[in-house]
């Protein structure tokens, strides 16, 4: 298959790179960069364990195709990060003990991000809503709520 | 257990039982937690699995030879490779072939399997390989697979009966005389997926040093004897090494699958690593699920309550293979004797072969299903002689110490504690005033039920633990025990780190390597910190004494004077004599012996005599009870039920780390909400009509209602700082109380799982109809 020479900012970082027209974007940060934070779990739109934030919109990265994101900046879980410090929403996952098994973790987080971004003081049922497209089988989702609403409050008056 | 660390102070103990984070949660918010799936070796192919499409049919010939003509293409593998070899839970039932030989068991059996230089080629490749099948006559019904002249799934047992087990305890007859009132239901559970996110996965290589694999596995002693004995290696030669974990809940990650053999054989004809991961559809359709169980209960009640005799029959639909389905029969039997006096007990379980996936171990093995039917019963007849749920539970309850008919020795319940924590809330007490008017119906729904903690089997019990002491006073903790997400790394570590009075940073635990770490039963049957926490315990105390000795030289006190806390050795009584835990250890390592500090510990649980064959004995270490209160709202022109509240009062004898503790009861409850209302694999001729996660259905987070949580201290014997079972309890009692409290809205006992919408409309339809 021809391979297409796409263009993406990662996490802030340029990269160039061909590409067959049929990889998925899951597969490109997975394989090709090598972002094992994002994670692959139905591969079906359904668990949210790939999502990424693709111009600054939460999407399932095994939904889209790599070439179609060409041109556009992506943000994974790894580039929350800066430097040795977590990202609010990170350390209030840590703090909360918002995983167990951590494969729908940096999913659930890059949500909440998006969610925190549009609504920085989500009440529990708008947590919820927001968190619908992320399937977590271990935790009955309490220390996720409770994360994300730690999340919002320290991040009060800051930007994320 | 007799050697706990003495007490040291107002604060002790320094870290158990406190709020403390997560020992993985950093590494999994930042992305730096590697799976499986994230392992790559350099020169590594892909492996792809061709599946049958038939549920029961002869494999007449097989034809790979386009598949190897096609570019990129290194080698495909057929049952031939593995020269006749299977694997199972006991010497008499290893029927299960990595690949399938002479014939297909069930839909998407593995067949073959291509190993090529990516993953789509090896996917074509599968697609050209010529499989010539005879279809035979398959049986999907566990009822009729039992009588005569249905097709057999395999030869080697007749009525394709795959196992059966029996009790008999006192004598039911003279139970179901003495009493005023008995009933015979039929119940039924469904088949459920256990639910992992993180499918199965491995690379795999082997050469003359041996094999080395990198596999998701919650028990990764298993696939360690099983590559051995499938590929003629000692076991000294087979290194699984365990990555982080995404979700095991038992089953599928508690043994080897098609693809773990099928890469090591490919890997070997190659002579290059191999790796696969499973799509969700392989994982919904080929991996070990929950066994759909019809449950046949008789129980004899007096007419205050009490519970004279009950009387069970349990028909498993078992799959094409055996499995670990042995012990899920033991289960489903010798535990019914818990939480409720009984002293006339008889049970017959059949665990039946059918071409359908696999049934296994998931979460709350065996148990579920049997507390399922007796708890709806027992208060199903307390509702027909006009006495209250609380009050038939409490009437029955067992108090500690206790021994059931069938030997199981109970030293701390809390049971009635738990109930009357339950029953004094305000959503029980004013349940009849809260009722709503209109289609959505409030109903409110409690449950009392038991769970083994510390599980053993036959065969090897124990579980081990090194505490190795780095020169600088940290510390390496090597376990057998695997982590698949219910956070018993860090509970393991807090028990070291308490012992050796240091913090949780102070101490690493080395994740599971069968070349470096004890080996190990694995992580079921809520046993790891029971019992690799107590072997954790008595390796850091062996350590320990090591350290005491040098400081007792030193201070030339007696060795029992040396004490440990907050990163301080001091004398007992003599706080001059005191110096930090990192100055002792370098003296000890450099100036005294100059001896290498290790320790080594062995869980003692598990050894005592038991009889699996008629039930009787432990099956475990201790007994954890869970009292329940569910509230839901039932729509009753839709069927649809939202579950509004979980209370949930748990007696895990002492929560080591709370969070944890609190964690593992929300979650079981979780997989126990979507176990009472929502899953079940849709089979029709042998075919997972829902085969993916869309429309299998499981519990989002806006389905989750709030929790209560309650814990109850007994501070058992048994387990390290008092502790049993956390992890499983709450998955045990969910599914009872929320059909109870759909009962409580409707009026209907609903005895067979899930109960969806569609079955409230009928029913509730069908109760119109006859008035």
């Amino acid at each position: 298959m021809e391979k297409i020479t796409c263009n993406f900012v990662v996490n802030g970082q340029a990269e160039e790179i061909s590409i067959p027209p049929n990889r998925t974007l899951l597969h490109m940060l997975r394989e090709d960069l090598m972002f094992h934070g994002v994670r692959e779990g139905c591969s079906h739109g359904e668990c949210g364990s790939c999502n990424v934030i693709l111009d600054g919109k939460l999407v399932n990265a095994c939904l889209i195709l790599a070439v179609e994101a060409d041109g556009m900046e992506i943000l994974t879980v790894e580039g929350m990060v800066d430097g040795d410090n977590l990202h609010p929403i990170q350390q209030a996952f840590v703090d909360e003990s918002g995983m167990q098994c951590g494969a729908c973790t940096t999913g659930m987080i890059l949500s909440t991000k998006n969610l925190l971004d549009a609504n920085p003081d989500p009440s529990r049922e708008e947590i919820k809503d927001a968190l619908a497209g992320n399937f977590c089988r271990c935790t009955g989702y309490a220390k996720i709520f409770e994360s994300v609403e730690a999340a919002a409050e320290s991040m009060k008056g800051t930007q994320s | 257990m007799s050697d706990q660390p003495a007490k040291i102070g107002d604060n002790w103990p320094n870290l158990i039982g406190k709020r403390l984070p997560r020992v993985d949660a950093v590494e999994k918010v930042n992305g730096d937690a590697k799976y499986a799936g994230d392992f790559n070796l350099t020169g590594q192919l892909w492996m792809k699995i061709l599946r049958s499409p038939y549920p029961h049919a002869k494999i007449i010939s097989i034809d790979a030879s386009k598949a190897l003509e096609m570019p990129g293409v290194k080698a495909v593998v057929t049952a031939e490779d593995f020269n006749g070899w299977s694997w199972g839970w006991g010497p008499t039932t290893r029927d299960e072939t990595p690949l399938a030989d002479e014939k297909v068991r069930y839909f998407a059996e593995a067949v073959a399997a291509v190993a090529a230089e990516d993953e789509e080629t090896a996917e074509e490749a599968c697609a050209l390989i010529n499989v010539v099948y005879e279809e035979l006559p398959g049986i999907f019904d566990a009822e009729e697979a039992m009588r005569d002249g249905a097709p057999q799934v395999h030869d080697y047992v007749d009525n394709n009966i795959s196992w059966d087990f029996h009790m008999d305890y006192g004598d039911v007859e003279e139970g179901f005389a003495e009493a005023d009132f008995v009933r015979e239901d039929r119940f039924e559970t469904g088949r459920t997926l256990t639910g992992f996110l993180e499918p199965p996965a491995a690379v795999a290589q082997i050469d003359s040093s041996g094999i080395t694999i990198y596999a998701a596995k919650q028990s990764p002693y298993f696939i360690y004897r099983q590559l051995a004995s499938c590929f003629k290696l000692p076991l000294s030669k087979v290194r699984v090494i365990q990555p982080y974990v995404g979700g095991g809940f038992g089953g599928t990650k508690n043994d080897s699958t098609a693809g773990d053999f099928c890469a090591v054989m490919l890997a070997k004809k190659t002579k290059r690593p191999v790796k696969f991961v499973y799509n969700m559809e392989e994982v919904l359709t080929t991996c070990r699920r929950r066994h759909n169980m019809i449950v046949d209960c008789k129980m004899g009640m007096k007419k205050d309550g009490s519970i004279t005799a009950v009387q069970t029959k349990v028909i498993a639909d078992g799959g094409a293979f055996t499995a670990i389905g042995p012990l899920t029969m033991y289960l489903t039997g010798i535990m019914t004797t818990l939480p409720y006096k009984l002293d006339h007990y008889k049970h017959d379980a059949y665990r039946v072969f059918t071409n359908h996936p696999v049934s296994a171990a998931m979460r709350g093995h065996g148990v579920t299903h049997t507390r399922f039917a007796a708890e709806i019963q027992m208060e199903k007849m307390a509702d027909e002689l006009g006495i209250d749920p609380v009050e038939v539970r409490m009437k029955n309850a067992i108090e500690a110490p206790h021994e059931t008919i069938n030997g199981i020795t109970v030293d701390t319940c809390g049971l009635k504690e738990g109930l009357e924590i339950v029953s004094s809330s305000s959503a029980w007490k004013d349940k009849d005033q809260n009722k709503k008017d209109g289609p959505v119906v409030r109903g409110i729904g409690i449950s009392g039920t038991s769970h083994l903690g510390g599980a053993r089997q036959r065969g090897h019990q124990s579980c081990a633990a090194i505490v190795r002491l780095c020169e600088d006073g940290t510390v390496n903790y090597l376990t057998g025990a695997s982590d698949a997400g219910q956070g018993s790394d860090t509970v393991l570590v807090q028990l070291v780190a308490e012992e050796l009075g240091l913090t949780m940073e102070d101490v690493t635990i080395q994740r599971v390597d069968t070349a470096v770490t004890p080996v190990d039963n694995g992580s079921y049957g809520s046993r790891v910190t029971i019992l690799a926490g107590q072997a954790a315990q008595k390796a850091a105390q062996e350590v320990k004494r090591q350290l005491a000795e040098a400081a007792a030289n030193i201070w030339e006190v007696d060795a029992g004077k040396i004490l440990f806390n907050d990163r301080t050795v001091f004398v007992d009584g003599d706080p001059d004599k005191s110096m930090s835990f990192k100055k002792l250890t370098q003296i000890a390592c450099y100036s005294e012996t100059g001896a290498v500090i290790m320790g080594k510990g062995f869980s003692e649980y598990g050894l005592e005599k038991m009889d699996f064959e008629k039930g009787y004995g432990n099956p475990g270490v201790n007994y954890s009870f869970t009292s329940q209160l569910s509230a839901v709202d039932v729509d009753i022109e839709t069927g649809m039920v939202k579950v509004k509240d979980f209370l949930i009062a748990h007696d895990c004898g002492r929560p080591l780390h709370p969070v944890n503790v609190e964690a593992q009861t929300q979650g079981a409850a979780s997989q126990g909400l979507g176990q009472a209302l929502y899953e079940d694999f849709k089979m029709r001729e042998g075919r997972t009509m829902n085969s993916t996660m869309v429309n299998y259905m499981m519990p989002l987070s806006t389905e989750h209602p709030d929790f209560e949580l309650h814990d109850i201290i007994t501070d058992d014997p048994h387990g390290p700082f008092g502790a049993k079972e956390a992890s499983e309890g709450s998955i045990i009692s969910t599914p009872p109380s929320i059909v109870s409290a759909i009962h409580d809205a409707t009026g209907i006992w609903f005895t067979k799982l899930p109960v969806t919408p569609e079955k409230i409309v009928l029913a509730l339809k069908e109760k119109k109809e006859n008035g």
